[in-house]
């Protein structure tokens, strides 16, 4: 008989390459090529001005309630940077930018904030999910696509999202175990923006960090500056190629910041201060960034002036775009599709019965 | 008296009832210094403590789960899931458990517990923010649930939900949060579960909905009033478990007609429960078919299309001409 400490199998890193001061630590510096680079930080641009763009649309009632992703774009863009277009991405909601940068255009975004179900529509050839809203719940999909492609032995890894709040959920840790069990290709992203509404971290979990609980699921985990796309990108690259060799899952934390409010319908001012904000706007992951890509002659202040132009040009586009679409009176009829391969007979009377009342569809509020 | 909204009326009944009892205590996401994404929860930290407005980590089922151990030790937790759209995730809690822990310990453990929940459309909300499934709760025995129509009930029932010794579910219409006012009496109030109410007289055919879906229905009953001098009766359920069907039976037995409205889907929805019930204490006096104005058999769309989904004016007063002239 004995008392013996337990010898458990790995550690947690902490990853940061690149800090908010511009510091380079140039041993981890990964070899990115310089289309990748841009490739990179056009897809974070894009990112962070589509959703000043859409918050400035959501105040003027041009598009209804959207969670803002500004601050999270190192970490959806240096993991998604690391996929191929046959790897699967599976997100929550607050990754529009990673959405993006897998493919979904930017007008079936704002046809979704706008309420329309023709918002979701995805491209055949794209291997994404649409958001999932219910919190972790999508993380077992993941695991399922994972199965999956063993199975199959297609060589794909899958790539999903979350936030700090969904690792309270039994999903989360339902989702980990099962990947750790069969040994599936799929990386975990905790965007660990330190709020869940107004739930600070502090109250949602009482680990030191969230990374370690990947090692009780028996899967190596990582934590990372989440606002350097450097790290976020060596950590995310490490993964997906351990993932492919048949490595098994990952989990990665991405420690950032969500620097907006929760939705549009949120007020922060009821939970945090604005001083803990502005801490976090000093480490914003985009000048840290294209200070880099500016030191590394990647861009000149005149290419980067003008691939802003170019993008602001991309977003007005597709603005008017949904815009255009949506002058259009909607047809209510859309709610029937696409429920059941073959709409069932009590439904197509339904859908006749609401027909029936198209003439009264043009004016009023109240079309019941 | 005040006038309030139903948030203001359901904050003054937690704060009264925690007041009196110090065994009552709040779970839920976002409940505390935010006050709930509703606000139903506003400032009730700042007075009673985090001990007893807790908020939680984001796990519906924890919520749930860890309710029900704390009202069996004897506490009244008083949950909130956020939108009634995530409550699967804390179903199997209230199934397995809340709804059947008296029933398989004989009497000897109980859950007393209110799990409140905003639901159904009309508020240009997000996806899973909108939907209408009292069906669910109604459907399970050893739960009770509750809807309110309006801030001066949903106060009294509120009290009574949590003076309840068994589990209740208490569905709040998001639609009805703001939308207007009552007078809401300072002095205690409470309204029986299992009561229905006739909220408007009438002697040529009986309206029976409930919730948020009571609105449409007084407005087309004053418009059938008005043009046509057709007098609606409406009968507001307010509980739909345990179902009190004698208003309503009474009701059609005076008016012989019968139409009944709820947002949620139609097939085997609560309409089909009022329907048999009508069907068997009140066939001999109908005169024409009951009809249902109901929101179709498919998810509630997208916002830019839900005004075609929700039950409205119009379709209540083109079925109550049907089942007039039928």
């Amino acid at each position: 008989m004995s008392r013996n400490q337990l010898a458990l199998a790995g550690n947690i890193d902490y990853l940061s390459i690149l800090d908010e001061n511009g510091n380079l630590d140039s041993v981890l510096e990964p070899d990115i090529s310089a289309s990748q680079h841009k490739t990179m930080f056009r897809a974070m641009l894009l990112g962070r001005l589509f959703d000043e763009r859409m918050l400035a649309l959501q105040r003027q009632g041009r598009i209804g309630t959207f969670p803002p992703i500004k601050g999270q774009e190192a970490a959806q863009i240096g993991t998604t940077a690391t996929l191929l277009t046959s790897d699967w991405f599976v997100p929550s909601f607050r990754e529009t930018a990673a959405e993006i940068m897998r493919g979904r255009t930017l007008d079936t975004v704002l046809l979704y904030y706008n309420g329309y179900n023709e918002g979701t529509f995805l491209d055949p050839s794209l291997k994404n999910l649409p958001i999932s809203v219910p919190v972790a719940s999508q993380i077992l999909h993941a695991v399922g696509l994972g199965l999956a492609a063993n199975y199959r032995n297609t060589g794909e890894v899958v790539m999903t999202f979350f936030g700090d709040g969904a690792t309270s959920e039994g999903d989360f840790h339902e989702g980990l175990n099962c990947a750790a069990v069969y040994q599936t290709p799929v990386i975990f992203i905790c965007q660990n923006n330190q709020w869940a509404i107004s739930l600070p971290l502090a109250s949602q979990t009482h680990s030191k960090t969230l990374a370690q609980k990947a090692l009780a699921y028996g899967m190596p985990g990582i934590q990372v500056d989440g606002n350097d796309i450097l790290a976020v990108y060596v950590a995310a690259q490490e993964a997906v190629d351990r993932a492919r060799q048949g490595g098994g899952p990952t989990f990665i934390e991405c420690v950032t910041y969500r620097v907006m409010m929760h939705t549009t319908a949120d007020d922060p001012g009821k939970y945090r201060s604005e001083n803990e904000v502005e801490k976090w706007i000093e480490r914003d992951p985009l000048p840290r960034y294209s200070n880099y890509l500016l030191e590394k002659d990647i861009f000149t202040r005149q290419s980067l002036d003008e691939l802003e132009g170019q993008i602001q040009k991309e977003i007005q586009g597709a603005i008017e775009k949904a815009e255009e679409y949506m002058k259009n009176p909607v047809d209510p009829l859309n709610m029937f599709n696409h429920l059941y391969a073959e709409l069932p007979p009590h439904l197509q009377n339904q859908k006749k019965a609401l027909e029936k009342e198209g003439t009264k569809w043009t004016k009023g509020k109240d079309h019941g | 008296m005040a006038k309030m909204t139903m948030v203001q009326a359901l904050n003054l009944a937690l704060k009264q009832e925690m007041e009196k009892d110090d065994s009552i205590v709040l779970l839920g996401q976002d409940i505390g210094p935010d006050g709930g994404v509703f606000r139903v929860t506003d400032h009730l930290i700042n007075k009673f403590g985090k001990e007893r407005v807790i908020d939680t980590p984001l796990a519906e089922a924890s919520i749930i789960g860890m309710s029900i151990g704390m009202a069996i030790h004897g506490l009244k937790p008083v949950c909130e899931i956020q939108f009634s759209g995530f409550s699967y995730q804390n179903f199997h809690q209230l199934e397995n458990h809340a709804a059947r822990m008296r029933w398989r310990t004989q009497g000897r453990l109980t859950v007393p517990m209110v799990m409140r929940a905003p639901y159904g459309g009309g508020v240009r909300a997000l996806e899973h923010h909108s939907e209408s499934r009292e069906a669910y709760w109604a459907h399970t025995p050893g739960l009770k649930t509750v809807i309110p129509s309006g801030p001066r009930k949903a106060r009294a029932l509120l009290v009574s939900a949590i003076r309840d010794p068994d589990p209740v579910i208490f569905y709040e219409a998001k639609a009805l949060y703001r939308a207007f006012r009552e007078e809401v009496p300072e002095e205690e109030e409470t309204w029986p579960i299992g009561k229905s109410n006739v909220a408007r007289p009438g002697t040529d055919l009986t309206i029976i909905t409930y919730g948020a879906m009571l609105q449409p229905a007084l407005k087309a009953a004053d418009k059938l009033s008005d043009e046509d001098g057709i007098e609606s009766e409406i009968i507001d359920l307010l509980t739909l478990s345990p179902f009190d069907d004698s208003l309503m039976i009474d009701s059609v037995k005076k008016t012989g007609r019968a139409l009944v409205i709820h947002e949620a889907p139609r097939s085997f929805g609560p309409g089909a429960e009022i329907v048999s019930r009508l069907m068997e204490d009140a066939f001999y006096y109908l005169e024409a078919p009951i009809q249902r104005v109901t929101g179709f058999d498919v998810i509630i769309p997208y916002f830019s299309r839900e005004k075609y989904y929700l039950p409205g004016i119009q379709r209540i007063i083109t079925a109550a001409h049907n089942v007039l002239q039928a």
